[in-house]
């Protein structure tokens, strides 16, 4: 079982992120299951969903609090919510923000981080600050767990037409190829 | 296989089974499409609301031929649906919480009248204190009132079911409305993989449509419909026994229909649900938790970890609350020594999960005593996750041999 938990604001599409990941997961034959926060959503608000993947039908359908992995698809969230909680020792943070890994707000139990400037991207792609196909992208660069062509793939077979579905494609390719990938050293207590 | 009630049957999987991911609302949305009402009206509310926008867009896309009645309040859409269903339509709603209060009128009309409707709830708490989140207090809220009413584990489950329940209401020998029961928010908005049935298989196993064959609007045979009966002279109270005592006959004879249908759609398209109770890895078990709809697939987790961890623990499923399965029940709970019952609503005059109060009841009729306890959680959007359920396995081993607590454990009192 391999477990994600997407941080974003409400607009920025981190529910329908979630959705995504499923459909190009279940693409590639995998289970996968994802959980919506539910509450009073608003444009702005912190808001996180959460995917469940596995080889094996997957049973619980409940939050998920100790995620392998976690998406944050929001330059400024990690400043005014702990984003971290629960994340599994040596786990994976994909973030989107423009700054340099030592300027990223981190936990101790981060191993991996992907930095994608999503923001930067967005707003030429788009120009708006839409950032969820495009950390999807960066997600599929950081960990290898689902593939950019099943991504490319659901995001075909999704509710996206013509110029949004071209911008879409665009913005996932560019997530994927301009993400940076670091793993963490981190001094062994004696 | 760990179950012995989810054997899959000999018969090969049809292959015209088209894999797609949705989250349950749509998936109920889908069921009712493939299952051809020809009426439908709609009153949204969360979080029931984007299971009617499916199948308003479904209607709108011209994928499903329904009339589709956008009326103002959910009093008026069962009405008007109960004006359709007595002239021949099959007719198909969904609600859930203050929605359900507001129908609760027509809705108690609905079952005498013997009127085969599906509604699904999308289940949600009672309101006060503001909550708009999931919980089975809706439903719980209702269960005396004729309805025959199943809860749904998964979102293949209630895409199936709802398709089920169809057949079932307008089995001859039930005719009574049927809801589905979908858990508000973990299910209706889960999304996860479905296998959709082809719609020709649907067709065929719906068979004919007959639903006004005993109660019609109908110029060429005039009735009166819904008479003025009961009272203390004349006729009056044998004739309101007759209606009453029939509604009971066809709540019990939906146990026999309702694992019929299960079975029918079991060889026709290679899904098996267990109809009333399911049992999973209850054999060679001492004791046994109780689930009703989505809290299920964390509590198998968690005894799949109890069993592998040396504990004797099993499970009973009920996905068929009313009519209560109370002989399938029996033989279940016949197979242990204690039990724990975890409920996701509040009984307030027992002070215990309303699944736990019907339990005792069944309890009773085994004729030993069995201890047993109550756990009320996921109240109104809370989670009842795997380790919750480890402590639900613990206390209630622990009443293998210490005195059972009367009070109810609340799951989330801690969270």
């Amino acid at each position: 079982m391999y477990e994600v938990r997407f941080h974003g604001r409400g607009g920025q599409g981190a529910v329908t992120a979630a959705s995504m990941l499923a459909a190009a997961l279940l693409e590639e034959g995998k289970y996968a299951v994802s959980i919506p926060s539910f509450g009073f959503e608003r444009r702005g608000a912190p808001v996180v969903s959460f995917l469940r993947c596995s080889d094996r039908e997957i049973r619980q359908l409940t939050n998920i609090y100790t995620p392998d992995c976690l998406i944050c698809v929001d330059p400024t969230l990690a400043r005014t919510v702990d984003i971290f909680g629960g994340l599994k020792p040596g786990g994976t943070l994909v973030q989107a923000t423009h700054k340099p890994l030592a300027e990223v707000v981190l936990a101790d139990t981060v191993g991996v981080v992907g930095l994608c400037d999503a923001i930067g991207i967005a707003l030429e792609v788009f120009k708006r600050p839409i950032t969820n196909t495009l950390m999807l992208g960066a997600f599929a660069k950081t960990t290898g767990i689902v593939s950019l062509a099943a991504l490319q793939r659901s995001l075909e077979d999704s509710d996206f037409r013509d110029a949004g579905l071209k911008q879409n494609m665009v913005a996932l390719e560019r997530g994927y190829n301009e993400t940076t990938v670091y793993t963490i050293e981190r001094r062994v207590a004696a | 296989m760990t179950t012995a009630t989810l054997e899959t049957p000999a018969q090969a999987k049809p292959a015209k089974q088209k894999v797609i991911l949705c989250e349950g609302n749509e998936a109920a949305a889908l069921g009712v499409a493939l299952a051809r009402p020809d009426m439908v009206a709609v009153y949204p509310i969360t979080p029931q609301s984007s299971l009617v926008e499916h199948v308003a867009k479904l209607i709108a896309d011209g994928k499903m031929d329904a009339d589709i009645v956008d009326a103002e309040g959910e009093h008026s859409v069962l009405s008007v649906l109960q004006g359709g269903a007595l002239a021949g339509a099959r007719t198909y709603t969904a609600t859930c919480g203050p929605g359900l209060a507001f129908m609760f009128e027509p809705y108690f009309r609905t079952s005498g009248m013997r009127l085969p409707i599906v509604m699904s709830i999308v289940t949600r708490d009672g309101i006060t204190p503001q909550s708009v989140w999931g919980g089975h207090q809706d439903a719980m809220t209702v269960r005396e009132v004729g309805w025959v009413q199943v809860y749904c584990e998964t979102v293949q489950e209630v895409l199936d079911t709802t398709i089920m329940a169809f057949k079932i209401a307008e089995h001859h020998d039930v005719m009574l409305p049927v809801n589905v029961c979908l858990d508000g928010n973990y299910l209706s908005y889960g999304t996860s993989r479905v296998e959709l049935p082809d719609q020709a298989e649907v067709d065929a196993f719906m068979g004919v449509k007959d639903v006004n064959w005993h109660v019609a609007l109908d110029p060429h045979r005039p009735m009166a419909v819904d008479p003025l009966t009961g009272g203390s002279g004349g006729k009056g109270p044998s004739t309101f026994v007759r209606y009453r005592k029939g509604q009971c006959r066809g709540m019990q004879n939906s146990l026999r229909v309702i694992e019929e249908v299960h079975e029918e759609w079991a060889q026709r398209f290679g899904r098996s649900f267990a109809p009333l109770v399911e049992e999973y890895r209850l054999d060679g078990a001492d004791y046994a938790i109780m689930t009703l709809g989505s809290m299920t697939g964390a509590a198998k987790d968690a005894i799949d970890e109890a069993r592998d961890a040396g504990r004797r623990v099993g499970l009973i499923k009920i996905k068929t609350f009313s009519p209560f399965p109370v002989e399938a029940l029996m033989k279940s709970l016949g197979k242990v020594q204690a039990v724990g019952v975890v409920d996701r609503s509040v009984g307030f005059r027992w002070n215990c999960g309303p699944m736990y109060q019907e339990t005792m009841g069944v309890l009773y009729r085994l004729g030993r005593h069995v201890p047993s306890m109550s756990f009320i959680g996921g109240l109104a959007g809370a989670d009842i996750t795997v380790g919750h359920f480890h402590r639900v396995i613990e206390a209630t081993e622990k009443l293998l041999s210490a005195p059972a607590p009367i009070e109810p454990v609340w799951l989330n009192e801690k969270d």
